[in-house]
């Protein structure tokens, strides 16, 4: 192990617990990543030194906090590489923002006919809030199939765009296959086609830099809980010039201009989708944990989640009865695999006794298994604190496994 | 007719047999081998209406109600799940609504697999014990 990744470990304290008299292998990096002390330190402090309510009162505390609040917004902008500090919405998280664009761009912008582009891969969050919204208005779904790789079809997605096609929301990074998809072409087919781009990156935005203003992008969501940050922060990204036309999703304090019981006038940008007293002491701490992205740098994570997952996908070849899902050229840190004849929650029990967390079922993405004539898969999806010698773990559980089932 | 075991008898004869293992791998092959034990389950079972929901597997569960006693049926598409739902029915099936009610099955935590017993919405097993309970409770409050 090298020095630099050896340091990196250092920061994650839970690393160090023992599962089952185990070290911990901690796989399961998708669906919540580990957090560095930093943020963690950053939490604590909030809470014993700053705690009080954003954006209302006049006191000290209450202006330190909201300072502080504004800043960690800035962060995401600059991290982002936005416009506009105020095209950074905060939410709990990609659910959250899917929720808030599906209503609020929905209202502003979708009629009786209008369609909407998802694709076969899209995670649940992706999926139910154009259904319903589709329910509401009488829109039209329309779904981009995959290949067997678990590449995007898109001789099909050119097809399917059209002059009443309104949206097109597509997952930047796959979680169940990994995939990496061409976003910038479907951005800018997106575009050419008349319609509006939104992509889910909540398994994106800790893997590959993000910059919406050169991939042109209409909006953003991700889950900084992915990011070695926090629970129950995550950020709506969306062009102002839209952000403006949408009426609020949300409604109550905070977020209005004006109340009387004839009317009410909602604030400015972003404030009119942000109503309700938010996860400061979350908000606060997403920025050391995007201080800790910059630090370890893009390239290094990039070379890391690569070399991690052409080790386990050489290493998970040579054992019978293994098959992978979801080949696609361009990966994420993401290695979805199935063992003959043995039920994924089976094995997942057999590795928790490994000390090898990893996940296991339809990864709230049943219409990709479906595709795929499966019932679920086993996910193991690294961070930049992986190594290989946890992939070495995870080889001999499914060895194990493999003795137990076969 | 040969007398039944209580439900306190058949834990105390489960955790004998596994007391024989003090490796959980010996654990779980043996939970593998009693999930060959397990009846078929009659397929009029086998579908959306009586399958347990739990994201990780798919669990069965029938159970029917003769002469103020309960008979469980059940399967799942996972090996470990199929031998611990043997564990539950050899415990719970052929019991007065009360008995299974009042099941404690401490037995089945003393044993080393109770992380299966959680009540986490992703276990289709721990479900199973709450579906066993409630079929017993509607069974009971029909009759009474
Ligand atoms: C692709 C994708 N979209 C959306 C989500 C939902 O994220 P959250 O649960 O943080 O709202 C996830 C989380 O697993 C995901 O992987």
């Amino acid at each position: 192990m090298n020095d630099k990744l050896q340091k990196i470990r250092q920061q994650f304290p839970i690393l160090n617990c023992r599962v089952n008299d185990k070290p911990l292998v901690y796989l399961d990096n998708a669906a919540t990543t580990q957090k560095p002390l930093s943020v963690i330190d950053r939490m604590t402090r909030y809470y014993m030194e700053e705690n009080s309510n954003v954006h209302r009162g006049l006191h000290h505390l209450s202006q330190l906090g909201t300072a502080a609040f504004e800043e960690s917004r800035r962060a995401f902008q600059k991290f982002l590489n936005s416009e506009l500090a105020e095209e950074v919405i905060f939410t709990k998280g990609t659910t959250e923002s899917i929720n808030l664009l599906a209503f609020s761009f929905g209202e502003a912008f979708v009629h009786e006919g209008d369609e909407i582009i998802i694709s076969v891969m899209e995670h649940h969050a992706n999926i139910v809030p154009w259904q319903q919204l589709c329910a509401r208005t009488g829109a039209v779904l329309k779904v981009v199939p995959v290949n067997d790789a678990g590449e995007l079809e898109m001789e099909e997605y050119k097809k399917l765009l059209g002059p009443k096609v309104k949206l097109v929301s597509i997952a930047h990074v796959s979680n169940t296959l990994g995939t990496v998809n061409p976003v910038a072409e479907i951005i800018r087919l997106g575009h050419e086609a008349g319609a509006r781009v939104h992509l889910d990156g909540a398994q994106a935005a800790a893997h590959v830099q993000v910059d919406v203003r050169a991939l042109d992008v209409d909006f953003y969501s991700l889950s900084v809980h992915k990011m070695y940050g926090p629970m129950g922060v995550g950020i709506l990204y969306g062009k102002a010039a839209l952000l403006n036309a949408m009426p609020p999703w949300q409604t109550g304090g905070e977020m209005i201009d004006k109340v009387t019981f004839e009317k009410t006038t909602f604030g400015d940008l972003p404030y009119k989708f942000e109503t309700g007293t938010p996860d400061v002491a979350g908000v606060l701490a997403s920025v050391p944990a995007l201080e800790f992205l910059q630090e370890v740098g893009w390239d290094f994570i990039a070379e890391r989640e690569h070399a991690l997952v052409k080790y386990a996908t050489e290493k998970l070849a040579q054992i019978g009865g293994v098959s992978l899902v979801g080949t696609a050229k361009e990966k994420g840190g993401v290695v979805s695999f199935n063992i003959d004849g043995v039920h994924s929650s089976d094995a997942a029990t057999i590795f928790d006794h490994f000390g090898v967390a990893v996940r296991s079922g339809h990864h709230c993405a049943q219409p990709i298994m479906a595709r795929y004539g499966i019932i679920g898969t086993l996910r193991a999806s690294f961070a930049v604190y992986n190594t290989e010698e946890e992939i070495d773990v995870l080889v001999k559980a499914i060895e194990k496994t493999v003795q137990m089932f076969g | 007719m040969t007398e039944i075991k209580s439900c306190a008898e058949t834990e105390a004869e489960i955790e004998d047999e596994f007391s024989l293992f003090d490796d959980w791998m010996d654990k779980y092959s043996y939970i593998i081998d009693l999930s060959k034990e397990l009846p078929p389950l009659d397929e009029k079972y086998r579908n959306d209406q009586f399958l347990i929901k739990g994201c990780q597997s798919q669990v069965w569960l029938g159970a029917e109600y003769r002469d103020g006693r309960v008979y469980f049926q059940a399967d799942s598409d996972a090996i470990i799940t199929k031998g611990l739902i043997y564990l539950l029915i050899r415990l719970l099936s052929d019991r007065t609504p009360q008995e299974i009610i009042e099941a404690q099955l401490e037995s089945l935590k003393r044993i080393g697999i109770s992380d299966n017993l959680s009540p986490s919405r992703s276990n289709g097993f721990a479900n199973m014990l709450k579906q066993m309970k409630m079929y017993a409770l509607v069974f009971q409050t029909k009759e009474g």
